[in-house]
């Protein structure tokens, strides 16, 4: 009985520090959703923001059509930057959203091919028939086109090309668009479609060469952002200081385009 | 290394022992000590969570308890937060994942306290209370810590659940097994290494632990 005791207490005395951790607290950082293909551009906006006026957003990133579905189902996110307009505009009709919300950018396409790869990536994707042609193209990333923009958008490039039936067997598909480009670099695939704002990153610009896919071959990644109904003012804040000159800079530097 | 995320993570796996323990031992021992109709339905109900995908057990819980069910609806009414997406969600998850961790070893620890054993005890005159707590679990003593341990190590692991009806909320719902595959994505390969390696170490001394504790009690049958 002793013991079991004692183990109880140790159970409390340990999990109490940790406790406060849980605890209600009224000044929680707001969690702010975000698309995939803007884990580094945003990360880096965030910090911007911390920097000017001293509070914190937190950042959860997956693909568009994953969050959307958190939304729905109640995840208490204050803002969300999508990759497109589509789910935004979705949680908008479903009247989860403040307003319609804006587009704050729009972001591109790329062919990545590691280090190594048999692939010599183009924006046309000519290597990429040859190998298909030649039976040597091997594993293939881009992202699940059913929750992911990015991945739609590569779909939309392979069909245009006449690559989709083909490649189609040997397509890994990433959870989102980070996933994908974890496959696409890694050297277990010959390459894949993935953002330009994540073939920007110093860790995966190091890690082979990329082309990007001409504009008109897919429909324009417009990406939307919206403030949910839950939105504090300082997600408000947040929400306005993307629209400022320094966040747009810190966008277009990570390969988004921005109509001003 | 994410902290935060470690916290969160040895917080879920200390409340779901301190929700279970009791449950286990209750239920452990009627399991063990009583023969009574639907028995071994209840048993093969109790060892599901064992079998079951995690995913299931996730889409039931998004579709029974998120914001566009009616049940979601009452319950965000009541506590201003869905069950998923919360700390408490993911307790509520986890607590049903391990019940067969927790009741299956103290079952056979009870079982194996020999009959007479208990008949002595009776006849010595104590209350059952005092039987239970003087002379069962200290036999079944072994059992019940390996129960706890093994509680303990699989909620650290538990992945799918979490990645369903978490949401990878820092504080919150970010554990330290999402915390590395949300640094694998960010192509931040040194956190997620040194918390990958975290967890292989809990890992790793669980097992010995609850390996050691088991040949004792080999040992002291003999």
């Amino acid at each position: 009985m002793a013991s079991l005791h004692n183990l109880l207490v140790c159970l409390l005395a340990f999990a109490a520090p940790v406790g406060s951790a849980e605890a209600p607290q009224a000044k929680r950082a707001p969690v702010v959703a975000a698309a995939a293909n803007l884990n580094f551009a945003l990360t880096e906006i965030a910090a911007a923001f911390e920097r000017e006026h001293g509070s914190r957003v937190e950042l959860v990133f997956g693909a568009s059509g994953t969050l959307t579905r958190q939304i729905q189902d109640g995840a208490p996110f204050e803002m969300f930057l999508a990759a497109d307009e589509e789910f935004p505009n979705q949680l908008a009709s479903a009247g989860l959203t403040r307003d319609a919300g804006i587009v704050y950018a729009t972001g591109q396409l790329v062919i990545f091919a590691p280090n190594g790869s048999p692939l010599e990536p183009d924006g046309e994707l000519a290597d990429l028939a040859r190998l298909v042609k030649t039976g040597k193209a091997g594993r293939f990333a881009i992202a699940n086109p059913a929750v992911a923009p990015y991945g739609r958008a590569a779909e939309a490039v392979l069909k245009k090309r006449g690559l989709w039936d083909a490649l189609r067997p040997n397509l890994v598909l990433g959870d989102s668009i980070t996933q994908a480009a974890q496959f696409a670099t890694t050297g277990n695939a010959v390459g894949g479609l993935i953002a330009y704002s994540l073939a920007l990153t110093p860790e995966i610009t190091a890690r082979g060469s990329y082309a990007i896919v001409p504009d008109g071959d897919y429909p324009p990644l417009r990406q939307r952002m919206v403030l949910l109904k839950r939105a504090g003012p300082q997600a408000t804040r947040f929400y306005e200081f993307i629209q400022s000159a320094a966040s747009k800079a810190i966008l277009r530097k990570h390969g988004f385009s921005i109509a001003d | 290394m994410d902290w935060t995320a470690l916290r969160v993570s040895l917080w879920l796996g200390a409340c779901t022992i301190l929700i279970l323990l009791p449950f286990g031992l209750w239920l452990g021992r009627l399991l063990a000590l009583k023969q009574f109709r639907g028995k071994l339905l209840l048993e093969a109900l109790l060892t599901v969570p064992l079998v079951l995908p995690p995913t299931v057990l996730g889409f039931y819980l998004l579709v029974t308890f998120g914001a566009r069910s009616p049940l979601g609806q009452a319950f965000q009414a009541i506590a201003g937060q869905t069950l998923p997406f919360s700390f408490q969600g993911l307790l509520f998850a986890s607590a049903i994942a391990n019940i067969p961790f927790v009741v299956q070893p103290i079952q056979r620890g009870f079982e194996a306290i020999p009959a007479d054993v208990r008949d002595a005890a009776a006849c010595c005159g104590l209350t059952p209370w005092q039987r239970f707590f003087r002379i069962e679990v200290p036999l079944a003593w072994p059992s019940i810590l390996t129960a706890t341990i093994l509680t303990f190590a699989h909620t650290l692991g538990e992945f799918g659940v979490v990645l369903m009806v978490g949401g990878n909320l820092p504080g919150r719902t970010r554990t330290l097994s999402i915390a590395i595959y949300d640094r694998m994505q960010a192509f931040d390969d040194r956190s997620a290494g040194v918390m990958a390696a975290t967890l292989l170490v809990i890992a790793v001394a669980t097992l010995m632990t609850t390996t050691a504790l088991s040949r004792r009690v080999g040992v002291r049958r003999v």
